[in-house]
């Protein structure tokens, strides 16, 4: 049956799907699906256009859509056929529109009413299909026009039905929990249903309510309980069997249930001992179903409340997985691993060496899941080794999403773990390295911070050799090309900061060496910014010095560059320093003190130091302040001072926000990001009682956009004037820049110190080497597990004592080929033979089976290959498949040597081969293939009757298309 | 949850694809390429899931058709392999032996079973009987209501002439 198409699909059709067969690039079958894409347009808007031939057209834009292209211009089409009565067209209809629309299409509003009236119909069959449409295309706004049906649907008397309407209520609820809240009684009775396809189902929606409020379901624990035991018993109808295992799928998803119930829950946990308990000893760990029932015992008895028993067969299940041959389960065995050492650490040495293996392992999926394993048993004593493989890894490869996530896990074991605060910058210099655009910017300034803080309370000394080391580093690190900005960013503070600290460097070399980061990365305002300031601050720390600076020409027509930059952020940046430079010593070093990046700014809100002046004013006649909530406008100005707290306090540098008048001839307006930095300056004037009404300022100095910026301006005017009458030029210049000073400081640090470093700077440094040695790294991944329990801390490189296993230090102390040789012997061989790896016992079952039957296939060999070979036909789409894979022009055709052996076995392919490649198939499917050999002689003559029809000949070049799929 | 099934030949080239979670045209077209480029090169004793964007894709080939299914970080990866080779089970037993051409020129009865077999991105019925018997169910209604149709058309075109 089936392979003559089934909506009779004309010449045109099949051509269609020949020629795209035939193409040997993609742009020639883009260029195919283009000009059918015309035709369809064409065609499809034809007038009374039969039936049978809109529904092919409705397949054909399926095809069309399938392979890549855009369709939508018959979707409408396909909605039209919906409406149909004929079952056929119907089906064909509600088939197109759940691939072609998703639940946010307008179209949609067009199928509710159809599907409404379907899921009236007494056909069970229009239910059905109405009801898989349902699932797909119902969206959040839609779901009150259809639920009362498909609740309705629940008692329906065809069980295919009760289990679709269960379905989409469970896709209700995942689109709208709040629509089928109260519903839930529904489901649990459907748990109850004669039909276990419909129990089975039921499993879904509940799996998912559970997950969001256990508590509400613990009643549920015995049903679940006695069901998996019913299950488990073979209780359910045969036809649940797969693959010799009781209705596997049913037992997964009930386990999963079970673990959610059972999580920290002693008394729901205790009933399902046994049954779990059961189950592990029973599942068949020959078969991949039956390991994968027992992967998910596994997770099931970490999740529950541990029970030694259970724990104990469950490390031995993980401990058959780690040994397999076969990748899948050595990947299952790891991730088990990762959720068992988080019960009893443990279990995780046994394995070490298999660890190791898999970290080593070509393949890529198994290395990320044992990172994985890593980044969970990382602890202070193994940080170094874990991360330095993890950023070795990060480094070689190009996914840029496991790129940030491994980028963001070093940050993280490195913040938690660092064993020296040397070691952390070198290890977060890596990361930025090869990762900076990738991370957030958050670590960035962690990194600063970090620097800037050094041990906290410990000896200046340390923290100065950590600068120095971070600034020749980074001095270094510099000069390579493509840095990310966020590293850059990190460079320039630092640099700017500690350059020229120690006396190792003179300032023009630091200043040089910044400018020269600048001008690399010209089209960056982020890292110019920091730049400038960098300079600024290594210009004021020689000034106050009393030592003079001499501009490097380079740095002068940076900064020139600047003062007409487009971006008002960096125009200010290069004025301020411009002015801080022209400024005596005394000014500049109150201005930017040396090294005070960590020292907390305190504001004097109510700007205590102005009374005099302000009651001076007063008494010559000036106006009274009016509080900001007395004046229209004052709702903005209320919003913005809630932004910023800023802790009152005395007043040391705040006479720093009387801003000089033109001193600077066009104060350019502040750009929002300035603006947040520069937010205290004009903040505390509405506190003080000041003699001109702020209001009308306020709308005076619109440069326009944001309010930040407005007052800012109008405070910059107001206070200029009449503060410091007698201010000369410089010491007004530096009041600016203390401003500008003290905001940056506020940017940096006060940010940053608010938080708790949590980083633990316990400087025990973890002795051991990494070696490429398999058996050291084991040693410095695991030696820190056993090292609480079994030794003491201290004596690292000391031997162990006794410990755990013989062999464990027998293999970190040996050389390695002993190491190897202790590894190697108690693994592979008895492997081999005992814990029947899945695969290669399958394979070798399977050859047999089929060369008993090589009879069979020989005779029907002979009636095939005759016949179709009498038949050749010129334009044949197989040969031309066959040169493709020949040639090797296709995508991704890596291997001609499988394609060549393949085309070896052309004739016995056509039957059923005995060599098809078997890879992992269960061996119960090698069991059924000889079952329905009888009815295969049939069907493979009818196929290829069909085939030749099409004008396609089997015994040409490409018998992969002929080649059963269950092989 | 199962995100998407897509079934690719070694060569690339697309033979199916169902969509369980919304994806725009282009990001469709993107995951396909992505996913080809990653499973099709990967070699035979790997194993047969790749981490993926924060998923996971659990593939298998069977001759030359690679089955390709997209599941979340959480899922069971081996109880999905068995759902592919369960599906693959129930072509075979509808097609009678399959193979990729019966695929090639009857993706609709492939999609019609899929349906039948996954709902939502979850599997809804796990007995190949069900299955079997549903879709066969169809389509002996298909056949009867095409004759049906056939004949009443010739009959409307007779008399419209």
């Amino acid at each position: 049956m089936g392979s003559q198409g089934g909506f009779g699909q004309s010449k045109e059709f099949l051509d269609l799907i020949k020629s795209i067969g035939e193409a040997r690039s993609k742009a020639e079958e883009d260029r195919i699906v283009i000009n059918e894409i015309e035709i369809l347009k064409k065609r499809i808007i034809e007038p009374d256009i039969p039936k049978r031939k809109m529904k092919e057209y409705i397949m054909r834009l399926v095809y069309v859509e399938m392979l890549g292209h855009d369709a939508s211009f018959g979707y409408i089409h396909a909605v039209k056929m919906t409406h149909d009565d004929n079952l056929h067209s119907k089906r064909t209809g509600y088939l197109a529109v759940t691939l072609f629309l998703n639940e946010d299409h307008d179209l949609i509003i067009l199928i509710v009413n159809t599907i409404q009236k379907d899921l009236k119909s007494d056909n069970y069959l229009v239910v059905c299909a109405a009801l898989n449409a349902v699932c797909k295309l119902i969206n959040e706004e839609t779901i009150p026009a259809v639920l009362p049906q498909v609740v309705d649907l629940l008692g329906h008397s065809k069980e295919a039905v009760r289990k679709k309407a269960v379905m989409a209520l469970h896709r209700f609820h995942q689109k709208s929990p709040s629509s089928v809240n109260h519903l839930v009684t529904n489901f649990r009775k459907r748990l109850c249903d004669n039909d276990p396809g419909v129990m089975g189902s039921t499993l879904c929606p509940l799996y998912d309510l559970i997950s969001e409020d256990v508590n509400s379901y613990k009643d549920l624990v015995v049903s679940f309980v006695s069901i998996l035991k019913q299950v488990a018993e073979r209780r359910l109808p045969k036809s649940y069997d797969y693959h010799q295992m009781p209705a596997p799928f049913i037992q997964i998803k009930l386990l999963k249930i079970l673990a959610l119930l059972g999580s920290g829950d002693k008394k729901a946990s205790e009933q399902m001992y046994t049954i779990v308990g059961d189950i592990m000893r029973k599942s068949d760990s020959s078969s991949n179903i039956g390991n994968a029932i027992l992967y998910e015992c596994i997770c099931c008895v970490s999740s529950i409340h541990p029970n030694p028993k259970l724990l104990e067969s469950a490390a031995e299940a993980v401990a058959k997985f780690l040994k397999n041959d076969s990748h899948n389960l050595k990947y299952l065995g790891i991730d088990a691993l990762g959720r068992l050492i988080k019960i009893s650490a443990e279990i995780a040495e046994q394995h070490q060496l298999a660890v190791i293996d898999c970290l080593e392992d070509p393949d890529d999926t198994l290395k990320r899941k044992t990172f994985e394993l890593l980044y969970k048993m990382t602890k202070p004593s193994n940080v170094e080794v874990i991360v330095d493989r993890m950023i070795d890894y990060m480094m070689s490869i190009n996914d840029n999403h496991y790129k940030t996530e491994i980028a963001s896990r070093c940050v993280e074991l490195a913040e938690q773990f660092a064993p020296s605060n040397q070691w952390f910058i070198q290890t977060m210099n890596k990361v930025f390295e090869h990762a900076g655009d990738l991370v957030n910017l958050k670590v960035a300034h962690n990194l600063m911070r970090l620097i800037a803080e050094g041990f906290g309370e410990e000896d200046e000394t340390a923290d100065s050799q950590l600068r120095s080391s971070a600034v020749e580093s980074y001095l270094r690190i510099m000069g390579e090309p493509k840095l990310p900005s966020a590293f850059l960013q990190v460079i320039c503070w630092v640099l700017g900061e500690y350059g020229t600290a120690d006396g190792k460097y003179s300032a023009s070399y630091i200043t040089g060496k910044i400018s020269d980061i600048a001008e690399a990365h010209s089209t960056d305002d982020m890292v110019k910014g920091y730049a400038v300031s960098a300079l600024m601050k290594v210009y004021s720390f020689e000034i106050a010095a009393g030592r003079k600076v001499d501009m490097l020409p380079e740095c002068q027509s940076f900064i020139e560059e600047l003062l007409a930059s487009n971006s008002t952020d960096l125009q200010q940046r290069a004025y301020e320093l411009q002015s801080v430079v022209g400024l005596d010593a005394r000014a500049v070093e109150s201005i930017i003190p040396m090294d005070a990046s960590c020292e907390d700014i305190e504001v004097d809100r109510e700007l205590s130091f102005l009374n005099g002046y302000v009651q001076e004013s007063l008494n010559k006649g000036a106006q009274p302040y009016i509080p900001e909530n007395e004046r229209s406008g004052a709702s903005s100005i209320s919003n913005f001072r809630i932004e910023h707290h800023v802790p009152s306090g005395h007043s040391l540098r705040f006479e720093a926000y009387e801003l000089p008048k033109a001193s600077v001839p066009s104060r350019p307006p502040v750009p929002p990001v300035s603006a947040t930095e520069l937010v205290p300056v004009p903040e505390p004037t509405y506190h003080t009682e000041f003699h001109e009404a702020v209001a009308p300022k306020l709308s005076v100095s619109g440069t326009g956009s944001s309010e930040i910026k407005l007052r800012l301006d109008g405070v910059q005017k107001k206070w200029g004037k009449q503060t410091y009458s007698s201010s000369s030029p410089s010491t007004s210049d530096s009041d600016i820049h203390k401003t500008q000073n003290g905001a940056t400081k506020r940017d940096v640090p006060s940010s940053l110190s608010s938080k708790a470093r949590d980083v633990s700077y316990d400087s025990r440094k973890q002795q051991e080497d990494v070696d490429p040695e398999k058996q050291k790294l084991a040693a410095s991944l695991f030696g820190g597990a056993s090292k609480p329990e079994k030794r003491p801390p201290a004596s690292h490189k000391a031997s162990r004592p006794n410990s755990h296993a013989a062999d464990k230090s027998n293999a970190e102390k040996s050389g390695p080929s002993d190491g190897g040789a202790v590894k190697a012997s108690p693994q592979p061989p008895p492997d081999l033979l005992d814990l029947g790896e899945p695969t290669s016992i399958s394979n070798a079952t399977s050859v047999d089976p089929f060369k008993q039957l090589e009879g069979l296939l020989d005779s029907n060999e002979g009636t095939t290959a005759p016949g179709s070979s009498s038949s050749t036909k010129a334009p044949d789409l197989m040969s031309l498949y066959g040169d493709t894979s020949l040639s090797g022009q296709n995508i991704g055709t890596a291997n001609l040597l499988s394609t060549s052996s393949s085309d070896a076995n052309l004739i016995s392919d056509v039957s059923h081969a005995p060599d098809r490649n078997g890879h992992g198939t269960g061996s119960a499917v090698t069991l059924s293939t000889p079952l329905s050999k009888g009815p295969n002689t049939k069907d493979a003559l009818e196929k290829d009757a069909l085939v030749r029809q099409m004008g396609v000949n089997p015994t040409s070049q490409n018998p992969n298309l002929f080649k059963d799929l269950l092989g | 949850q199962i995100h998407f099934v897509l079934l690719i030949s070694r060569q690339g080239k697309v033979r199916l694809t169902k969509w369980y979670s919304p994806y725009t045209q282009k990001e469709r077209t993107k995951v396909i390429r992505e996913l080809s480029g990653m499973i099709l090169t990967r070699g035979p004793k790997l194993c047969n899931f790749v981490e993926w964007r924060g998923y996971k894709v659990v593939y298998k080939r069977y001759a030359s058709l690679y089955f390709c299914m997209c599941i979340d970080q959480e899922d069971n990866e081996l109880e999905v392999l068995e759902i592919i080779h369960h599906f693959v089970e129930i072509l075979d037993r509808y097609f009678g032996s399959v193979c990729e051409l019966d695929l090639i020129f009857n993706f609709h009865k492939a999609y019609y079973i899929l349906d039948e077999l996954v709902i939502a991105g979850e599997l809804q019925e796990s007995s190949k009987k069900t299955v079997a018997r549903l879709i066969a169910a169809q389509d002996s209604l298909v056949e009867a209501a095409k004759e049906e149709a056939s004949s009443l058309s010739n009959i409307i075109a007779q008399a419209t002439k």
